[in-house]
């Protein structure tokens, strides 16, 4: 007798064949016990937050909207939010319109919508490398073949980009398009430099390249400044998305895209197949937070704090950490990303950490070619201040550990495992 | 007790197998109740002890993978304060735990277990054992099995094919544990033994399509094909059952515990591990070998019950 623990197997799409359980996923769930110091989940630091305003704001919704805010809207979001958006586009220095911008369930809906507009099967996609781990699951659901390009601490390398966009013209093929997180990069950690925007425009227009760019952080740098973003530079190449997530809260699931015309349309018809229209109650909550409340202080309350936590966490690093480890130096945003010696494998080494209880989430995961492995990403914004240090003496003695672990079983071929490595995002 | 017994489910904890513990505890908790008992599952923390002694508990039933659960430490806890629990007792949760004890008892028992060379990590920081590492493909052959010695669900489990790439497996294994076993690789036929009470259910067939059953075979429902009775001569599969029987009584296991064997060309089952705590997910080994002797799963968490209550009364 033949058993079948899943009898829905012959019905799946292809497109499912790659979705299996992982063993990192289940470490994560002992990552969130209170015993261990979790730098792993990218998550906004709400104690910060004015729950009072939120509350009040929330109750006179549905006291004078209540009709509104509780029924179906429309497929592309209310106009009054998306007024209220391009305020918001405007402080980061991003021009658009009202008409332009399509409301979306959080950052998260905009990329699966995204790739679900222009990826078929085996069609390539161009995204940092590393890039964040949840563009890389869009667009795995659709196929994609992505192709990463490495970044220093500029950002993304345009000479390596240039090589892969004519490489891929020598061949015939070009790509759909390409991602990008230019401000405060997840999981990087690094921004794309000045020249390097401008650059990139002009390879866009050599090459007939789409640019997906995603500014989740663009308002967190820690001096409160905002760098040229890419839709003002070549507006007819670029999809913009945007996310209330780390400016106010993840909470209420709230992004946006704003993009040329013909491509909103679609964007538009392909939501509406999905889940009809983003939810009224939290476009109203919203609406009312960006014209009643003082958003921009909100922001630098975050701001305030992650810089604090930044320099936590890299203080710690620089006095805790082997010296054969590498990582990158955050301006704003919430990651650090460190590069480990060839030979520690940070998936392998993430059940040790977390048995010295402390948590992070393995390079690998932010790749779609098996690379990583010698990498790995701390989220500083989460934790509590007065835990980071205690995260990082915890890592480092693994790390330290484990070096010395790697010498002794290797033996004689060590010293060459253990040096510091070049290159990487930590360059 | 009078009445319905009051069961308690224990599962979760910090193991590195946390997460298959709670599905398999979210699992049995669901089918007693659906059953009538009263059942609570307990997520295993500091406060267990006042946790248990509080719920007036009739029973435990442990659905516990990795460290803590698996190694006897709950199974003292649990004997200290005189709560009846599935399962196997102290002594051989903890033998089982050590595979390199363990292996060491079945071979003494007479039965055929891969040869193998245990490595701690102390050898290699204190003892030059890199030194040696080159000596093992030589003496037990490629290809090899690197594992850790402890745990479960293949985590830290590596098949290296090449002498060059052990020093990396055996790396990868000391993640989860603080020795590596390196053991002969058994080609042929994945086998797995169930035995309730004193019987042994269906010998069950594991065939992984992408070849190797590892976490994600294991975990990802429909990535493996299971057979049941497994394909095999009656002949072999009495082997294979004799093999699962022999192996718990040389280290006193009971109640409920699972056989992991590779059966060769030649018709021999060569034993792996015996799992004292075996998994109860969807897609776990023991339910579906039940489920192949015609017993449903919430029959097989009642005859659990059944089996730890009847030792207390």
């Amino acid at each position: 007798m033949r058993l079948d623990t899943d009898p829905y197997l012959s019905r799946y799409a292809d497109r499912v064949s790659g979705l299996a359980a992982s063993e990192i996923r289940a470490l994560f769930s002992v990552a969130e016990r209170p015993e261990i110091v979790s730098f792993a989940g990218g998550m906004p630091d709400l104690s910060v937050m004015d729950l009072d305003a939120v509350a009040d704001m929330t109750a006179q919704v549905i006291r004078e909207q209540g009709t509104v805010a509780l029924q179906y809207g429309g497929g592309q979001g209310r106009p009054q939010l998306r007024e209220a958006l391009v305020d918001v586009m405007a402080h980061a220095g991003v021009p658009a319109t009202p008409d332009e911008l399509l409301i979306t369930v959080g950052g998260q809906q905009a990329l699966e919508l995204i790739a679900k507009c222009f990826i078929d099967p085996g069609d390539i996609v161009i995204a940092e490398g590393p890039t964040y781990v949840g563009a890389v699951a869009a667009m795995n659901s659709h196929q994609a073949d992505v192709r990463h390009v490495p970044m220093d601490a500029d950002g993304m390398r345009m000479d390596l980009l240039e090589e892969l966009l004519v490489g891929l013209r020598a061949e015939g093929r070009r790509a759909k398009y390409l991602y990008t997180i230019p401000n405060h990069q997840n999981p990087g950690g690094v921004s794309l430099s000045e020249a390097r925007r401008r650059r990139l425009a002009e390879l866009a227009e050599e090459h007939d390249l789409l640019v997906m760019e995603d500014d989740a952080y663009g308002l967190l740098g820690f001096d409160g400044e905002t760098a040229t973003s890419l839709r003002t530079l070549i507006p007819e190449r670029v999809v913009y998305l945007g996310t209330m997530s780390k400016t106010f809260a993840p909470g209420v699931r709230s992004g946006w895209i704003a993009a040329p015309t013909p491509v909103r349309e679609k964007l538009v018809l392909l939501r509406e197949a999905a889940d009809l229209c983003p939810s009224n109650l939290t476009q109203l909550m919203i609406e009312r937070w960006l014209t009643t409340q003082p958003w921009q202080e909100q922001i630098k309350r975050y701001r305030a704090l992650y810089q604090h936590k930044a320099t936590l966490i890299l203080d710690a690093l620089a006095s805790e950490m082997p010296a054969e480890v590498d990582w990158t130096r955050p301006r704003g945003g919430f990651f650090v990303w460190l590069t480990v010696p060839t030979g520690i494998d940070t998936s392998a080494l993430l059940a040790k950490a977390i048995g010295r209880r402390v948590a992070y989430v393995p390079g690998r995961g932010f790749y779609d070619d098996g690379n990583g492995g010698d990498q790995l990403r701390l989220c500083f914004s989460f934790p509590p201040t007065d835990r980071i240090r205690e995260g990082v003496s915890r890592l480092a003695e693994l790390l330290h550990d484990e070096l010395g672990l790697l010498r002794s079983v290797y033996g004689d071929d060590a010293p060459e495992l253990a040096g510091r490595r070049g290159g990487g995002a930590g360059a | 007790m009078s009445g319905t017994p009051r069961v308690a489910v224990l599962s979760g904890g910090m193991s590195l197998e946390r997460d298959v513990s709670l599905r398999s505890g979210t699992r049995i908790t669901t089918a007693l109740a659906e059953q009538g008992l009263e059942v609570d599952r307990i997520d295993v923390d500091a406060g267990l002890v006042p946790t248990l002694e509080r719920g007036r508990y009739d029973v435990a039933v442990l659905a516990l993978h990795g460290a803590a659960g698996e190694d006897g430490t709950i199974q003292s806890v649990l004997e200290l304060l005189h709560l009846p629990f599935s399962g196997s007792d102290v002594l051989a949760s903890s033998l089982a735990w050590n595979k390199p004890i363990a292996q060491g008892l079945y071979a003494r028992a007479g039965i055929a277990v891969p040869e193998r060379i245990t490595l701690s990590q102390q050898a290699f920081r204190e003892l030059g054992a890199s030194a040696v590492v080159d000596r093992i493909a030589p003496l037990l052959g490629t290809p090899l099995v690197v594992k850790p010695v402890t745990g479960g669900s293949s985590l830290g489990l590596s098949v290296v094919t090449a002498a060059a790439e052990l020093p990396g497996a055996i790396v990868g294994a000391l993640s989860y544990a603080d020795a590596v076993l390196v053991e002969r690789f058994v080609a042929g036929t994945e086998v797995a033994v169930t035995v309730l009470g004193d019987r042994p259910l269906p010998a069950v067939e594991i065939s992984p399509k992408d070849g190797r059953y590892d976490f994600s075979a294991r975990y990802t429902a429909g990535a493996t094909e299971f057979h049941a009775p497994a394909r095999l001569d009656a002949d072999v599969v009495a082997a294979c059952e004799r093999t699962a029987i022999d192996a718990g009584a040389a280290i006193g296991a009971r109640d409920l515990w699972r056989a992991d064997m590779i059966v060769d060309d030649a018709g021999t089952p060569w034993l792996l591990e015996i799992d004292t705590c075996p998994g109860m997910t969807e897609t776990s080994l023991a339910p579906l070998a039940a489920e192949a002797a015609g017993m449903a799963f919430p029959d097989l968490c009642r005859t659990l019950v059944g089996l730890a209550l009847d030792r207390a009364a």
